[in-house]
């Protein structure tokens, strides 16, 4: 069903966006370099690192429900590149904040994750991504099997921490939390809507492969 | 009454450095524009017929610290009525008129009355204050506001004896302020001084910066400067100021009150719920590679101000 490129195409559609979700780094790299950052390079980077790290978690959470909408068999074949990128930003994000916000000081830290809730749960967010990206690979999956999709539906629960995180950072305009919260509740809807559709009428399409 | 930090530069050497940063700003700027034709020579600037020029004399209480680049001072703000971004102010304030400006004087006062912006312009000698600006978001920076102490205004209204606070209430231009539209605080913004704050001699009217009137994202073409609290009390674009009996309402503290006090003085050892306020950034200057520096009690300014809270809890009236 849908549209259904060739190898070759689909290889390269995958290399463009490998090559468009760099760019955000890219440009931060670049900008810092040419000390084009603005008055606050240091907020710069946090917020531009963070954006992305969510944006990416909201896109790979998006591929199932887009597949199951679409019928686009092959788009499944980018969510980890996706989910890497996220952990990609995420931990970029994280290393901005350890390194040019506290110096490494592992006290200021902890200080840190433990008194200032939106730190707490971006600090969670963080953790649940780690063994995320460590059991990406297509190994790692099969060895786990059944078990590897639940470890990876705690996505959800990242998304919902980083939307949390920046809806408690945030002054007062809330709306881009807000906004990167409606899109969450959507993705999320969607799943559990499917969830019991499928439970509903046992001759449903069944999930995945 | 003369108060100097020892460590203070004269004001002279302060003086002629701000006014040289002002004119090789102005005039990039005036190039850029075509204003100043063939010559770029600071007699162009003098006469020029568009130059925004606000003389000032050295004024007491200025900083030693080095004043933060012209281009942050009027690029990275907190206006919100111009939108919630640093950079929105710069881009969208312009839309704003400030000429004519009345500002409505009244309240607990002998003599209520409203002063026109060209008689306030006139109204003390202007002085250029080089203060540090500390924002609630743990950033700072170096000012060279223009302008006179507050008690000047406040002396020829004269206070009753039921004048205990002041309020402060700032333009709400619907046609110009699109960010007015946005649910996060209310409008007018209003801010609010105890009587004796606002009598402090460090607390000013600024109608200028860097030797210029205001430009509009700054607050043109009046605006109130407190420097030991964080800056969102520094109250932009005034066109009233009330003398209460009561503590006025002010906007942050309506929105958030367990995050914004009524006092809101600068103080490392009290925490925003969500932030820390120990340490900020300085704009302009602490980059990638430089560490946090740490915030001083009152913004640096406790040897002049401690004194009005005496016998207050700092953590609970915060
Ligand atoms: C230990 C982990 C983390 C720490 C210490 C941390 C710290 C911060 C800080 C200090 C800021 C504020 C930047 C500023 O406005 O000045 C920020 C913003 C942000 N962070 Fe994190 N963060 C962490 C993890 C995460 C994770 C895992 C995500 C995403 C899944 C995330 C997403 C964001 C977003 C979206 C913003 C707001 C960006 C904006 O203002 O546009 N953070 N973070």
């Amino acid at each position: 069903m849908g549209w259904n490129p060739g190898r070759g195409q689909l290889a390269a559609l995958k290399a463009g966006l490998f090559a468009l979700a760099l760019v955000p780094m890219v440009q931060l790299v670049w900008r810092a370099l040419a000390e084009a950052l603005g008055a606050n390079p240091v907020e710069a980077v946090q917020r531009s690192t963070g954006w992305w790290a969510l944006f990416f978690l909201l896109a790979t959470l998006a591929v199932t429900p887009l597949r199951r909408w679409t019928g686009l068999g092959w788009l499944p074949g980018w969510r980890r590149m996706l989910g890497l990128y996220a952990f990609f930003y995420a931990a970029a994000h994280f290393t901005t904040y350890a390194w040019l916000d506290v110096w490494f000081d592992p006290e200021a830290i902890l200080k840190d994750v433990v008194k200032r809730p939106f730190i707490t749960v971006g600090f969670a967010a963080l953790v649940i991504m780690i063994p995320l990206a460590l059991t990406s690979t297509r190994g790692m999956q099969r060895r786990l099997g059944r078990r590897w999709r639940s470890l990876h539906s705690a996505v959800y629960a990242a998304g919902i921490l980083g939307v949390l995180h920046f809806w408690w950072l945030v002054k007062r305009d809330i709306r881009e939390p807000l906004a990167f919260g409606a899109v969450l509740a959507v993705l999320l809807g969607a799943r559990l809507l499917a969830r019991r559709t499928a439970k509903g009428s046992p001759q449903a399409a069944p999930e995945n492969k | 009454m003369i108060i100097r930090r020892p460590n203070d530069i004269l004001p002279s050497e302060i003086t002629s450095h701000s006014v040289y940063r002002r004119r090789r700003e102005f005039l990039k700027q005036a190039g850029a524009l075509g204003l100043i034709a063939a010559s770029g020579s600071e007699l162009a600037l003098a006469q020029s017929p568009t130059a925004t020029k606000l003389a000032a004399k050295p004024g007491r209480y200025s900083t030693t610290d080095k004043p933060t680049a012209y281009k942050y001072v009027t690029g990275y703000n907190n206006y919100y009525e111009f939108g919630t971004d640093k950079e929105d102010p710069a881009e969208y304030a312009g839309k704003m008129k400030t000429r004519p400006w009345t500002v409505v004087v009244d309240g607990e006062v002998k003599k209520p009355r409203s002063f026109g912006i060209e008689e306030l312009l006139k109204l003390a000698p202007i002085e250029e204050r080089i203060y540090r600006m500390r924002c609630v978001e743990a950033w700072s920076m170096v000012i060279p506001w223009s302008g006179f102490s507050l008690s000047e205004l406040i002396r020829r209204v004269e206070p009753t004896g039921n004048a205990k606070y002041v309020s402060f209430s700032t333009a709400a231009d619907r046609s110009s302020m699109h960010g007015l539209g946005l649910p996060v605080l209310e409008w007018p913004y209003a801010e609010g001084l105890r009587m004796d704050e606002a009598m402090h001699p460090l607390t000013i009217l600024s109608l200028g910066l860097y030797g210029e009137i205001l430009p509009n994202q700054n607050g043109a073409p009046v605006r109130l400067v407190v420097p030991w609290k964080y800056g969102f009390k520094s109250a932009k674009s005034l066109v009233r100021i009330s003398f209460t009996e009561q503590q006025p309402k002010t906007a942050w503290n309506t929105a958030a009150a367990q995050e914004y006090g009524f006092y809101s003085n600068v103080n490392p050892e009290v925490d925003h719920p969500r932030w820390s306020q120990a340490t900020e950034r300085r704009i302009g200057e602490d980059g990638f590679l430089s560490q946090r520096r740490k915030t001083l009690m009152f913004n640096g300014y406790a040897e002049q101000v401690a004194g009005l809270y005496k016998g207050m809890d700092l953590k609970r009236q915060f």
